[in-house]
């Protein structure tokens, strides 16, 4: 029997910091053979990245491998030289990384930083590199190869240069492709197609493939086995169907409690307490007893080793040990989608009638205007109390300018804005801030959004002061007090700095400062899509929990579908400055009628096996907004497209139930 | 006597006070005392301020001004008159170096003049020879025989007195620390000599020794020798060292503080207003910045030379009008470098504009001006630190080349550059002149050194990222 | 590219008038024609008379702004402001106090200011980039611990130490090459050798260690990342890879100096017995000759300006994404 073609046992990975040695890779194990698909699965910091750079011995500065063995195609790696390692590098086993656009040389055209591999590893220059080049371009899927080799990265779009990098792995013809967060950077439709790609070429190649990804949809539809990884150590491994049917580690189930579902809508996501620990030091009992709700004595005096379950899969827990009270596993949910309660639709607090947010576009000599980039081109909303309406689109779609202009953080360039029928954008100051006081925001970058100079409690009291609210300071005290508490944090936290908070604790932060002005309608601008699922769902939990309690309507913009499913009552999805579909969230997600809506929903990779779809493959990017085109700016991706759809932008379409649509298909 | 206060003395004790003011809010805002333990357990950075801080003792001396009174030959009742003269309390510490004036040259630690002249003896006959000094070794009746064991004697009392010091400081440091961590003293002491203590008391007590095992010996010498020589007229090399350190400690703060409110102001106005605002200071920056350094400050100093010829009478004393001189070269070398630090400013205001806290604080009305100062120059307040230590040691170098160039200081201030401009002819005299510009150049060298190591330990500490955008003073005066 | 090209001209012309204004508020409005004559006359001879002529022989006899004595245009253009300010912009640059033509004066020095600046130049460039390369390659070793060491050593002793250092050794005590002076032709080699390699010398560490930082913060990015993954060695990573990308920051700095290369060095120049610029500056600041002073602020501006164009146009050379602008 030949050699799997990868084997790690007992990888040990240690980085240099301040604070000691961190043990990024703890003691990983895994095997993958020929033609599979291996997933690795985290959240941030769990040493998954870590663990793709120590295989290819690219570990950052301060890095180095303590321990281990790694045996690719029964060849031992680690004793090999640096100018041994380099023939494997690219060669036998390639690597993509997380962010197309800072992996590529910005001063190299795509040509050349291709050649360098294929000569590298395959020996060709000139003339027949060049033709290998532009074939492997092609087979990326990159159209007018020939023509692109010449191309500067910056020339390209994310996707594309993401399949530019898939490209330079595949020169070097390599048996195991390490791919490192490949889609994460991406939008739903590119990632759709990226993966796509990953896949098709897997096969045809019948490459190994180590795929390491913090998302259990992409898991879901493109691995063959998952190993779920905590801490620096792998705490659970299976093949996929049987850890999806059923995942045993209380990490793994808690993993997916958390996602956010239609069918939890209206009832509070699972959450994970604590923090993961730090990995400085070693560990005596296993790493998850602090934040496991089964932990019990056994588990935090003695580390759990391998439990064989049966059918490849195996688990580090206690719980499934000799005197372990293994829990029931079933992770198939009960129940139907509920509609949650949802509060009856009153007035419109909140109306944009028209909004157009245009930058100008200078070029030449004078620098005159020469054309415009129509970020938001004519979106009209309504947002009643006590509701949420979600804003969808990919990155570019303008969805965040809308937010912006709504609080007139930018000028509109024509429309209107009303709250509580006064129009936002003709007040003074005076009639702005008192506007102000009843609309909020937070902010995306909870690292980004808290000034790191200021304490939490003066964070908080800023608004409450320039707004004038809450009166005296005692009064303000009391209030930044109260409001710590409403976010689940404790009052005495006031006095720390935001650098001592983790980045969940630094959302709700953000949260209590937008309320802190008691508004009415809080305008969210993807709130949690820098956080890992478990984070994400106390934050949901939380929004979920204030409206409730205080009647919040919220403007909910997003790229990810399944918060959209969870949290909103209406949807509204964008594509490129304009509104093209809207109207009730369940009928929206469960019915589309926009090509877009559709292909977007399909998208998303689903994690339950009876709903793994065909997706409907978009062709090419978004694109520009500079120059949309002509007739339906949908139409040249569109896979319903008529002659019509190419001449005239469709207009509105009432559906009934409140669902507009914008697409000659139902005109 | 009578108390004098020159503009620079002020404007030292003014940034004395604003040092103290950040020092202050440095202890109580944690990014920044923890940057500032960084500074602090770095060895190279602890060894550079301990010889910074001594530099600074000397410069702060040399800052109490006075006017002695004169000796009144008249009764009790006749008004005190005081001396045309300005005084340090340096000066008064170093009275003996000032006043023992020789007659020319004279190496270091000599008895004899350096050069021979004619001597006539009782019996009117003349001859040339080596002439003893009025004040250096005086006190030695044969020096020949003695001259040696008296050196070796003063060196060794020197030794001994600087070691003695050097272990009483030592035993203070280590009892504090002791006496703060609770641990016992020889445990402390080991810890130290590890470097295993949070500041790297091991770097400051070495530099320590280094500096008193050189100082104990120096001041014992001092005593009855030119320790490093007399130059031209007469005067010890020693004390002009000396008197230079406040000099260069002046040049390279006060610049700096004249330019600071300008650069930061127009920097983060022209960053976060943007539009006209930034056309407008963009436009004023690189216009200035577009004159060489070197001549914008001829041309500034000689215009400003002309001024102070024409308007002497504003000057009581020559004191005054060589402090004025001084002050205006802070101002004209700031003028010239400060753009470096505002066009440095503006970039990262531009950056902190955008992000999502100054985003939230307009969503809550927060004026403009408010956000500036609350949100903009707090995050920007690691990098004016950084550019102001990174600063110091270009402007001292490039007061030297002022200096000899004739567009520094005035003539008659004491400087490193006045001295190698005066000292640098001796090299071609034979036999070779050398101690006035080696007492230069090893001053001059161990203060730029240790500014440029606390620079760097600053620099790593707060923001090593910055230091591919930072690259010191940007007066353009590389000589 | 061109519009490019273009725009940055006009850019650069009311940085030019700027310039100009500056210069003529410095030497005409801060001390009047009258206090600089005073102070050329020395306190001894100033008498109104003698005043008056010295102003006179120099064209200083005229109103700053405005002429009203004047007819029609003169005005505006028989005033100082016109005569030595607004002519400046057509390298009209007068004459010296002390009578010598000043644009002769500046062709005429211009080679040997050349001679020293260019080579050191070149040759401190190719060495403080290699020498910093190489520090990168060999970074987070002793080596590279020593070199940055020595850089910051080098750095912390002052321009005029290596000058009166070396030629203190090389010319006294070795007796290679004389101290000073200048001769035409080859025979120029003898006297520019020592110059120049000091001259490099005494810029060698911040040149050395600022390169270095930016290679580092290069070395840092994720495409070195992707290289490295894709099997090339270091060398090849460091030279294809970090060096081009650098080149870009690097430029910044440099190209804006070299237009500037005609001016000489103040230091360099007045310390070797060189005929150029730069001597001719120090010559003019000791005599107080503020014509001279006034026209090499203003000519330097407009290298300054030049180098700013170079540098903007190397970048189109470098860099594709202003290329392709």
């Amino acid at each position: 029997m030949s050699p799997p073609l990868l084997e790690v046992r007992d990888l040990r990975a240690w980085i240099a910091s301040g604070q000691g040695a961190v043990r990024a890779v703890d003691g990983v194990c895994l095997t993958l053979n020929r033609g599979e698909t291996f997933a690795l699965v985290g959240e941030s910091g769990c040493g998954k990245s870590m663990t793709a750079l120590t295989l290819m011995r690219l570990l950052p500065e301060g890095g180095r491998i303590v321990a281990g063995e790694v045996m690719l195609e029964g060849r031992a790696l680690r004793p090999l030289s640096e100018a041994q390692m380099r023939e494997v590098r690219g060669g036998a086993m390639a690597m993509i990384f997380q962010e197309p656009a800072s992996s590529l040389n910005p001063v190299l055209n795509v040509g050349t930083q291709l050649a360098e591999v294929l000569q590298r590893h395959v020996g060709l220059r000139g003339g027949p590199a060049r033709r290998r080049a532009a074939e492997l371009l092609a087979a990326v899927g990159i159209p007018d190869a020939e023509r692109r080799l010449d191309d500067y990265p910056f020339q390209l779009s994310g996707g594309m240069k993401q399949r530019v990098m898939i490209a330079m792995a595949l020169a070097g013809e390599p048996r195991l492709l390490i791919a490192d967060e490949p889609t994460t950077a991406l939008d739903v439709t590119i990632q759709a197609q990226v993966l796509e790609l990953l896949a098709r070429l897997q096969r045809e190649r019948s490459m190994g493939m180590l795929l390491i990804t913090h998302d259990l949809g992409i898991v879901s539809q493109m691995a063959d086995r998952v190993a779920v990884m905590y801490a620096g150590e792998i705490v659970e491994e299976a093949p996929r169907d049987a850890f999806f049917a059923a995942p045993r580690h209380p990490y793994s189930r808690k993993l997916f409690a958390a996602l956010p579902t239609a069918r939890r809508r209206g009832a509070s996501l699972e959450t994970l307490a604590g923090s993961v620990p730090a990995l400085t030091g070693e560990f005596v009992g296993c790493r998850f007893a602090g934040r496991c709700p089964d932990a019990w004595e056994r588990c935090r005096i003695e580390a759990p080793g391998w439990t064989d379950m049966g059918g490849g899969q195996r688990v580090r827990c206690h719980l499934y040990g000799a005197d372990g009270h293994a829990p029931q596993v079933r992770r198939a949910e009960q129940g139907e989608p509920t509609e949650g309660s949802v509060p009856a639709e009153g007035d419109a607090v909140l109306r944009v009638r028209d909004l157009r947010v245009h930058f100008p576009v200078r070029k030449g000599v004078l620098r005159r205007v020469v054309a415009q980039v129509r970020a938001v081109d004519g979106v009209s909303l309504d947002l009643a109390a006590g509701r949420t309406l979600a804003l969808v689109g990919e990155s570019g779609c303008g969805k965040t300018t809308v937010g912006k202009a709504v609080l007139r953080l930018i000028r509109a360039s024509g429309g209107s804005v009303s709250f509580d029928g006064r129009d936002v954008g003709s007040l003074d100051r005076a009639g702005m801030q008192a506007v102000r006081r009843q609309l909020q925001m937070v902010f995306q970058d909870p690292f980004g959004s808290l000034n790191p100079r200021m304490r939490v409690g003066e964070i908080i009291r800023e608004g409450m002061t320039a707004l004038g609210v809450a009166g005296t300071e005692n009064n303000r005290a009391e209030r930044v007090a109260q409001l710590l508490e409403s976010v689940g944090l404790a009052a005495g936290m006031r006095g720390r700095y935001p650098h001592e908070f983790s980045g969940g604790q630094r959302q709700r932060i953000a949260i209590a400062r937008a309320l802190a002005v008691s508004p009415r309608v809080v305008v969210c601008d993807e709130p949690t899509s820098a956080l890992d699922v478990s984070v994400q769902a106390q934050i949901l939990n939380l929004l979920r929990a204030l409206q409730e309690n205080l009647g919040l309507a919220y403007l909910f913009i997003t790229h990810n579908l399944a918060v959209v499913d969870y949290m909103a009552h209406e949807v509204a999805v964008m594509y490129l400055g304009r509104i093209v579909e809207r109207g009730p969230a369940v009928d929206i997600l469960r019915a589309p009628q926009h090509p877009y809506t559709e292909a977007l929903l399909k998208a998303v990779p689903q994690i339950d096996a009876e709903r793994r779809r065909p997706v409907i493959m978009l062709k090419g990017d978004m694109p520009s907004a500079v120059a949309p085109p002509a007739g339906c700016h949908f139409h040249p991706r569109c896979p319903s497209a008529f002659d019509h759809c190419r001449s005239v932008y469709p207009q509105e379409t009432v559906l009934g139930d409140g669902r507009v649509v914008r697409c000659h298909l139902h005109s | 006597m009578t108390p004098v206060v020159l503009w620079t003395d002020a404007l030292i004790f003014a940034l004395l006070a604003v040092a103290s003011a950040f020092g202050w809010y440095s202890r109580h805002n944690p990014l920044l005392r923890s940057a500032w333990q960084k500074v602090g357990g770095s060895r190279a950075g602890m060894a550079a301020l301990t010889l910074l801080a001594v530099f600074a003792v000397v410069g702060l001396l040399d800052s109490l001004h006075y006017r002695p009174r004169l000796e009144s030959a008249g009764g009790d009742g006749e008004r005190a008159v005081y001396s045309g003269e300005v005084l340090s309390a340096l000066d008064a510490l170093a009275t003996g170096l000032r006043s023992r004036g020789e007659k020319t040259y004279s190496a270091p630690l000599a008895t004899h003049l350096f050069a021979r002249e004619t001597v006539e003896r009782a019996d009117g006959t003349q001859f040339r020879a080596h002439p003893r000094l009025r004040h250096g070794g005086v006190h030695l009746d044969d020096p020949p025989a003695q001259h040696a064991a008296d050196l070796a004697r003063r060196f060794a009392a020197g030794a001994l007195s600087g070691a003695a010091i050097w272990m009483v400081l030592a035993g203070v440091v280590a009892l504090r620390l002791a006496r703060r961590e609770s641990v016992g003293l020889g445990v402390t002491w080991r810890r130290i000599w590890r470097g295993d203590t949070a500041v790297a008391w091991n770097a400051v007590l070495a530099t320590f020794a280094a500096l008193l095992l050189v100082a104990g010996p120096v001041i014992f010498l001092a005593d009855a020798y030119h320790v490093l020589g007399t130059d031209k007229v007469g005067q010890d090399v020693l004390y002009l060292a000396l008197k230079s350190v406040r000099t260069a400690l002046v040049i390279g703060t006060l610049t700096t503080l004249v330019m600071l409110p300008f650069a930061v102001a127009l920097g983060i106005m022209a960053g976060y207003f943007g539009g006209r605002v930034d056309d407008v200071i963009q436009y004023l920056y690189t216009t200035i910045n577009s004159i060489p350094g070197v001549l914008l400050i001829a041309a500034a100093v000689l215009m400003m030379q002309v001024f102070i010829d024409t308007h002497a009478q504003w000057f009581a004393t020559a004191a005054e009008r060589a402090d004025a001189r001084l002050l205006a070269l802070c101002f004209i070398l700031g003028l010239t470098s400060w753009t470096g630090l505002c066009r440095l400013l503006r970039g990262e205001a531009l950056k902190l504009r955008e992000l999502d806290y100054v985003q939230a604080a307009q969503a809550f009305g927060v004026s403009q001006w408010r956000i500036m100062a609350r949100h903009l120059l707090p995050n920007l307040m690691h990098i004016v630190l950084i550019a102001v230590v990174m600063d110091f040691s270009a402007l001292v170098l490039a007061e030297a080349v002022l200096s000899y160039v004739g567009i520094g200081v005035d003539p008659n201030t004491f400087s490193f550059g006045t001295m190698i401009n005066a000292a640098r002819l001796e090299l071609a005299r034979e036999p070779v002149v050398w101690w006035s510009l080696v007492a230069a150049f090893v001053f001059m060298f161990v203060l730029v050194l240790a500014a440029n190591l606390f620079a760097d330990a600053v620099r790593d500490a707060f923001d090593p990222r910055i230091a591919a955008r930072v690259t010191g003073a940007d007066s353009g005066v590389k000589g | 590219m061109i519009a490019y090209i273009v725009r940055r001209i006009l850019h650069a012309l009311p940085i030019l008038i700027g310039v100009n204004l500056i210069t003529f508020a410095l030497f005409f409005v801060v001390n009047t024609p009258d206090d600089m004559a005073r102070m050329q006359l020395g306190v001894k001879r100033v008498t109104p008379d003698a005043i008056a002529k010295w102003k006179a022989d120099r064209g200083y006899d005229k109103p700053l702004l405005w002429n009203e004595q004047a007819q029609g245009s003169a005005r505006l253009t028989d005033t100082i402001f016109f005569r030595k300010s607004v002519r400046l912009f057509v390298f009209d640059f007068g004459r010296a106090d002390d009578g010598r033509d000043i644009a002769r004066e500046i062709t005429t020095r211009m080679g040997p200011s050349l001679a020293i600046a260019l080579p050191t130049f070149l040759l401190g460039l190719y060495v403080t980039v290699s020498f910093a390369l190489l520090l990168v390659l060999f970074r987070a070793t002793y080596f590279d611990l020593w070199g940055v060491v020595l850089c910051v050593a080098m750095m912390s002793i002052s321009s005029l130490f290596y000058i009166i250092g070396g030629q203190y050794l090389v010319s006294k005590v070795w007796n290679l090459v004389p101290i000073s002076g200048y001769a035409e032709g080859p025979d120029a080699l003898r006297f520019l050798i020592l110059p120049v390699v000091i001259s490099i010398v005494g810029g060698v560490g911040s040149s050395t260690r600022w390169y270095r930082t930016i290679f580092l913060e290069e070395i840092g990015k994720d495409y070195v990342r992707t290289a490295r993954a894709k099997g090339l060695g270091e060398t090849v990573v460091l030279f294809r890879h970090v060096l081009r990308n650098a080149l870009i920051p690097i430029l910044t700095g440099v190209v804006v100096v070299v237009p500037l290369l005609f001016m000489g060095s103040l230091i360099t120049e007045s310390f070797f017995g060189i005929p150029g610029l730069g001597s001719d500056t120090i010559d003019a600041i000791n005599a107080q000759d503020f014509a001279v002073v006034r026209s090499m602020v203003f000519l330097g501006s407009v290298l300054y300006i030049v180098g700013l164009l170079l540098t903007d146009i190397s970048y189109t050379l470098v860099d594709p994404r202003v290329r392709f602008e």
